[in-house]
């Protein structure tokens, strides 16, 4: 048990670390679709969810569950939709268009 | 291989996915690649979950998880998709409200789960701070949400106490949570649910709606730590990294983004600005004298310059008037006039919102000017163009102490000769605070909707 939550715990550690060094520099313009990114990213909860509805052993417990995975799985698919939205009109599109207009 | 280690693994794949989709999505262009990359990791993830064992059989109710994943996917992606670009800072609000909201109740279920099966087991923290902080993400958001669409007002909402209100709320969340863990009622785990719902509003109410996208990127990292929080409680590794990835990087992007605006995180959570000031100054200001013309008269003079540099805000966005705004810039390119756009990192409603805005309406990329290259160039401007921004280009940020804006950087858009200013009203922006460059004499103000402003000056330019 002890073990267990040590080996959680270093996981954590790491993990802190981690997030931080890769967010080091990162360009104003891009803000906001990195925080809808890591957004879709913590929709991993969906996961968690699964996990708690297929073990649920009570009425209370499937309900809760049930709910926890709809919310999960908007988190998931509405994170990654609206990221892909945001990134889709960034530079190449936006320089393709523009020599179409010239072309005119 | 026996099929839980093979599982892990599929995690493991996963996990590498977020830390390399993260990395990804700081570079303009490997941005949408990383998001690609996170989401293939996450679907490995989902499908690697359907044949875990739980508790030594098989995943029970499968039914009814992929029941609640298509009624999640019916509701989610016609709202990704076709929801306005200006909306999208709410709809980011909302769906990083429900991850908050579904890690709490992970949080409670398993505890429940578990408390069932073995009578005696205790409470550990963990459950509590995953009920707790993704409660407060949750309902948090959908204040959040509530401010951006406008469903309540966008200023900041104070009473007498508040501060010492909220304080208390705090410590009563504490104090519930020692409560919790020392006598093992676990009925209180209700009562710190309840709680921790109200401080979620609490502490979002007295935020200006200038403020909220720094909230936002609070609260994300929230959910991403209640999310490593029900990690624990389930013994998931995958949840544990990712959520505190992040948890420690949206700490990080949210100072990054109060750094932008030139304020400290604690003086955006705790200031509760604009209610104060704008209530006399907007009062007083009206009955002083401004310069208004016609949009032709701006047209002449946008027609007579040789560089123009357009400013554009908000409500830029919310009158749709980006497409309208590019034909003008165009017709003054074929004029010979050279003419580019200074964009404030917090123009629109989120660093990088107004960027994502113009591309939209197809504005060249290089035409783009950021903070310090806008500023330089400002000075050998003939025109500066705003519109729908105000906040961004307020003197008193630079000047006047005084101001709740004080030390935010600003585009010296009164560097210029002239100052063409196109506003709805006389009403102040969103901070709700006065702008003097509204009255210096260079500035001619133009009344109406962006959009019908932009069209007449593009018909007015052409005229010339």
């Amino acid at each position: 048990m002890v073990n267990q939550l040590l080996q959680y715990a270093t996981v954590l550690m790491l993990s802190i670390f981690v997030g931080i060094e890769i967010i080091a520099k990162v360009p104003a313009i891009l803000h906001t679709p990195l925080m809808s990114g890591s957004n879709a990213i913590h929709g991993v909860i969906l996961v968690g969810a699964m996990l708690v509805l297929g073990s649920a052993t009570t009425n209370l417990e499937e309900v809760l569950g049930f709910v926890a995975v709809i919310l999960a799985t908007l988190n998931v698919v509405g994170g990654f939709v609206v990221t892909d939205r945001m990134l889709e009109m960034f530079k190449p599109k936006a320089k393709a268009v523009k020599k179409d207009e010239v072309s005119q | 291989m026996s099929r839980a280690t093979l599982i892990d693994l599929l995690y493991l794949f996963s996990a590498t996915t977020f830390i390399v989709a993260l990395k990804a999505l700081g570079s303009p262009k490997r941005a949408r690649l990383g998001n690609f990359v996170a989401a293939v990791g996450m679907i490995v993830a989902i499908g690697a979950t359907f044949f875990t064992r739980v508790d030594g059989h098989a995943l029970r109710h499968v039914g009814l998880i992929v029941l609640a994943m298509v009624i999640g996917l019916i509701i989610a992606v016609p709202a990704a998709r076709f929801v306005r670009m200006t909306a999208m800072p709410q709809l980011v609000a909302i769906f990083n409200g429900v991850g908050g909201g579904a890690a709490a109740l992970v949080s409670i279920t398993e505890f429940s789960h578990i408390h069932n099966s073995h009578p005696a087991t205790y409470v550990t923290l963990e459950v509590l701070l995953g009920v707790l902080i993704g409660t407060v993400s949750f309902s948090g958001s959908a204040v959040a949400y509530a401010k951006l669409q406008e469903l309540m007002t966008g200023r900041p909402v104070t009473y007498p106490g508040q501060q010492i209100l909220n304080g208390l709320f705090g410590l009563g969340g504490l104090a519930l949570i020692v409560a919790i863990l020392v006598s093992g009622t676990t009925s209180l785990l209700w009562v710190l649910l309840a709680l921790s719902f109200v401080l979620g509003v609490a502490l979002v109410l007295p935020i200006g709606g200038a403020d909220v996208p720094v909230l936002i990127s609070l609260l994300n990292s929230f959910t991403g730590l209640a999310v490593a929080a029900s990690g624990f409680t389930l013994g998931n590794n995958l949840l544990i990294i990712a959520g505190t990835l992040v948890g420690a990087s949206g700490i990080l992007l949210t100072r990054l983004m109060s750094k932008a605006m030139g304020r400290s995180l604690g003086n955006v959570l705790f200031s509760a600005f604009g209610s104060a000031t704008s209530a006399g100054a907007g009062a007083a200001g009206e009955q002083r004298p401004v310069r208004s013309g016609s949009p032709e008269d701006a047209g002449v003079l946008l027609s007579l310059a040789s560089r123009v540099a357009i400013i554009p805000g908000y409500g830029l966005a919310v009158a749709q008037a980006q497409h309208v705004l590019r034909e003008l810039a165009e017709e003054l390119e074929a004029k010979g006039i050279e003419v580019f756009y200074a964009i404030h990192p917090v123009a629109g409603r989120m660093p990088g919102h107004m960027n994502v805005l113009l591309a939209e309406a197809n504005v060249p990329y290089e035409q783009l000017k950021e903070l310090d290259e806008a500023n330089s160039e400002l000075q050998t401007c003939d025109v500066a163009l705003v519109v729908g921004a105000n906040d961004t280009v307020n003197p008193a940020a630079a000047d006047d102490k005084s101001s709740p804006i004080y030390g935010m950087p600003i585009i010296h858009a009164d560097a210029a000769e002239n100052v063409i200013f196109l506003k709805r009203s006389m009403r102040p922006g969103f901070a709700g605070i006065e702008n003097e460059l509204l009255y210096n004499p260079k500035t001619t103000l133009v009344f109406g909707d962006a959009k019908d402003t932009v069209t007449k000056l593009v018909a007015a330019v052409k005229a010339n």
